[in-house]
């Protein structure tokens, strides 16, 4: 076994039963915090009948009201805000319009326990203070530029800010300031790797050493093919902007799985039916409950990703639950070029641009990066014999679904009942990506 | 004096053109003139045929998105510069052409040109002043 550093050792590989009465004294703790400060998580509990003084350890979790997406939809802006907003520091958040748009808010303790999050990452990965992290998520509202830059800087490496996008200029700082660490989605990932391909670069030649790869789906093909092209060892990392942002489970030298900072974030496996716990092992839908941040402490959140929990000794010494790549969703949720994508989004737009919602999504991956084509059937009304208008109407159609998602589609018009229908019923999505 | 265009949308695949034609042949339909304006994604067949009101409704039965518009129709000799002759006049006149497509006849020697303009009326009248000959649908038929 290789040698192994830890961000912070005392956590990452406490023994099961100390990391149980750690997760307790946090969660009862949190519990009291949200009932007095999040009247609609109260109303919750009180409608279940539980109150604070259920919960008196991790064992009492399961009695607890889930939250979920339309919850946060409903207590949009502020309802689930259990601080005052002058102890609130950031927000970040998710694209889409009000409905869909997640915004999260933290005080510095919840910037601080997110950045740790994300520095046992990096290190997890191997990086040191004389690493040259180059982190090439988009910065902003979106979660994944903010952690990981904390991240690199809580480890101490010297980070360079790129953001996304501008591969030359990407390539340029990697090869002059020698980068070993790269973090970004990986279909960025694998488009830098073909781009310094391109360029004659051999994968020896090029500084890197490691990856931190997330917000997106992606294959084991495709881990294999960015380490072979850009010579390094490809890591994944999972987390969504509800929970906290990047680093809700990271993974080690081992590859096999991700390890969940669960001092922070305890992880259940749900029926999703039923919403009854299931036993370790089981596939079911992730739900997670923040122990123990301030701002927005989401209790019993429900991802909609299914996945699996092991608690299975991991080579590397970390005792964190790992859990699997999730594999599928619960609800009709795409994963676009980072970017979480909801059929009703683009239903909405089309209503609003005046066409029938007659739409079909295909999203297929080309050369490692997620093509989005949205095939809209022609209203009878709209249509006209000039090829440059109905050129325009798509043009126009795809600005809109643009300001909507976050995303560009390419829009395609197409002939009424052209849409393929089985049982009457339109296929809405095809998935051409093989991911899983 | 307007010829009626049947404007038919459609996407860019094989066998689109020839499912049309088909119907059309059907029922006993003759095409006069066709012009397709396509893109990657989508085409627009521009029919014009001899009986355009059985058309649109047998297109329309089988699903088809159908426009039927009025466009003008010029008789041109059938010689060097003719087009350019009757485009000039409508340029003078300020008058844009959308589109425009050409088909010839089997027996006189002239073209007859289609033209997609905003002003019908107005592009008929300078084509006129300026000695060209309107053909209508029935001239369409007789040929």
């Amino acid at each position: 076994m290789e040698q192994q550093n830890y961000f912070q050792k005392e956590i990452e590989t406490m023994p099961r039963e100390e990391m149980r009465k750690l997760q307790s004294e946090k969660l009862v703790k949190q519990v009291k915090h949200v009932y007095e400060n999040v009247p609609y998580y109260r109303d919750l509990m009180d409608k279940k009948g539980v109150s604070p003084d259920d919960i008196q350890s991790i064992d009492d979790l399961h009695k607890l009201p889930f939250l979920t997406k339309a919850d946060l939809r409903d207590a949009y802006p502020y309802g689930l805000l259990a601080k005052p907003l002058e102890d609130c520091v950031r927000i970040q958040s998710t694209s889409g319009t009000t409905g869909r748009r997640v915004v999260a808010f933290y005080t510095q303790n919840d910037i601080d326990l997110w950045e740790d999050c994300c520095a046992r990452a990096i290190v997890a990965v191997g990086g040191t203070k004389k690493d040259v992290c180059q982190v090439a998520y988009g910065y902003g509202l979106f979660t994944g530029g903010p952690g990981l830059n904390g991240g690199s800087h809580k480890v101490g490496c010297l980070t360079l800010p790129l953001s996304s996008g501008n591969t030359e200029r990407q390539i340029q700082f990697m090869t002059d300031l020698q980068a070993t660490i790269l973090c970004c989605t990986p279909s960025y990932a694998a488009y830098i790797g073909e781009s310094l391909k391109e360029m004659g670069y051999k994968p020896e030649d090029i500084p890197l050493k490691a990856g931190i790869f997330g917000a997106e789906p992606w294959t084991e093909e495709m881990r294999r093919g960015i380490e072979k092209t850009l010579g390094i060892k490809a890591y994944d990392i999972y987390g969504l902007t509800e929970t906290t942002g990047p680093g809700v489970s990271f993974e080690c030298s081992e590859q096999t799985g991700m390890h969940i900072n669960e001092d922070h974030f305890y992880a259940e496996i749900i029926d999703p039916d039923t919403g009854e716990v299931l036993p370790e092992g089981s596939k079911g839908e992730l739900v997670f409950t923040s122990l123990d941040k301030e701002a927005f402490p989401l209790l019993r959140y429900r991802t909609r990703d299914i996945c699996v929990l092991s608690r299975k000794p991991c080579s590397c010494g970390r005792t964190l639950v790992k859990m699997a790549k999730p594999m599928g969703r619960t609800d009709d949720m795409l994963i676009i070029r980072g970017v979480n994508v909801f059929p009703s989004q683009i239903e909405t737009v089309l209503l609003k641009e005046g066409y029938e919602p007659n739409y079909q999504i295909v999203v297929d991956r080309v050369k490692n990066n997620d093509t989005f084509d949205v095939n809209v059937e022609m209203p009878a009304e709209k249509f006209t014999d000039k090829v440059a208008e109905v050129m325009a109407m798509e043009k126009s159609l795809a600005g809109a679904l643009k300001t909507m998602l976050g995303i560009n589609p390419a829009v395609h018009l197409v002939p009424p009942k052209s849409i393929v229908r089985s049982e009457g019923k339109a296929v809405r999505v095809i998935d051409k990506r093989k991911l899983i | 004096m307007a010829i009626q265009q049947l404007t038919v949308f459609v996407q860019n695949k094989k066998g689109t053109v020839v499912s049309v034609t088909n119907i059309l042949s059907q029922n006993n339909i003759n095409l006069r003139a066709l012009s397709i304006a396509e893109t990657q994604d989508f085409g627009i067949l521009r029919l014009i045929v001899d009986n355009a009101e059985l058309a649109e409704s047998v297109l329309k039965e089988n699903g088809y998105l159908i426009k039927t518009i009025d466009v003008v129709g010029v008789k041109i000799g059938d010689a060097p510069g003719k087009l350019s002759a009757a485009l000039g006049v409508l340029d003078k006149a300020d008058i844009n052409v959308e589109y425009l497509y050409a088909f010839m006849a089997r027996t006189e020697r002239h073209a007859y040109v289609v033209l997609r303009v905003e002003d019908n009326a107005a592009a008929e009248q300078v084509l006129t002043d300026a000695g060209f000959h309107m053909i209508t649908l029935a001239d369409v038929c007789k040929l």
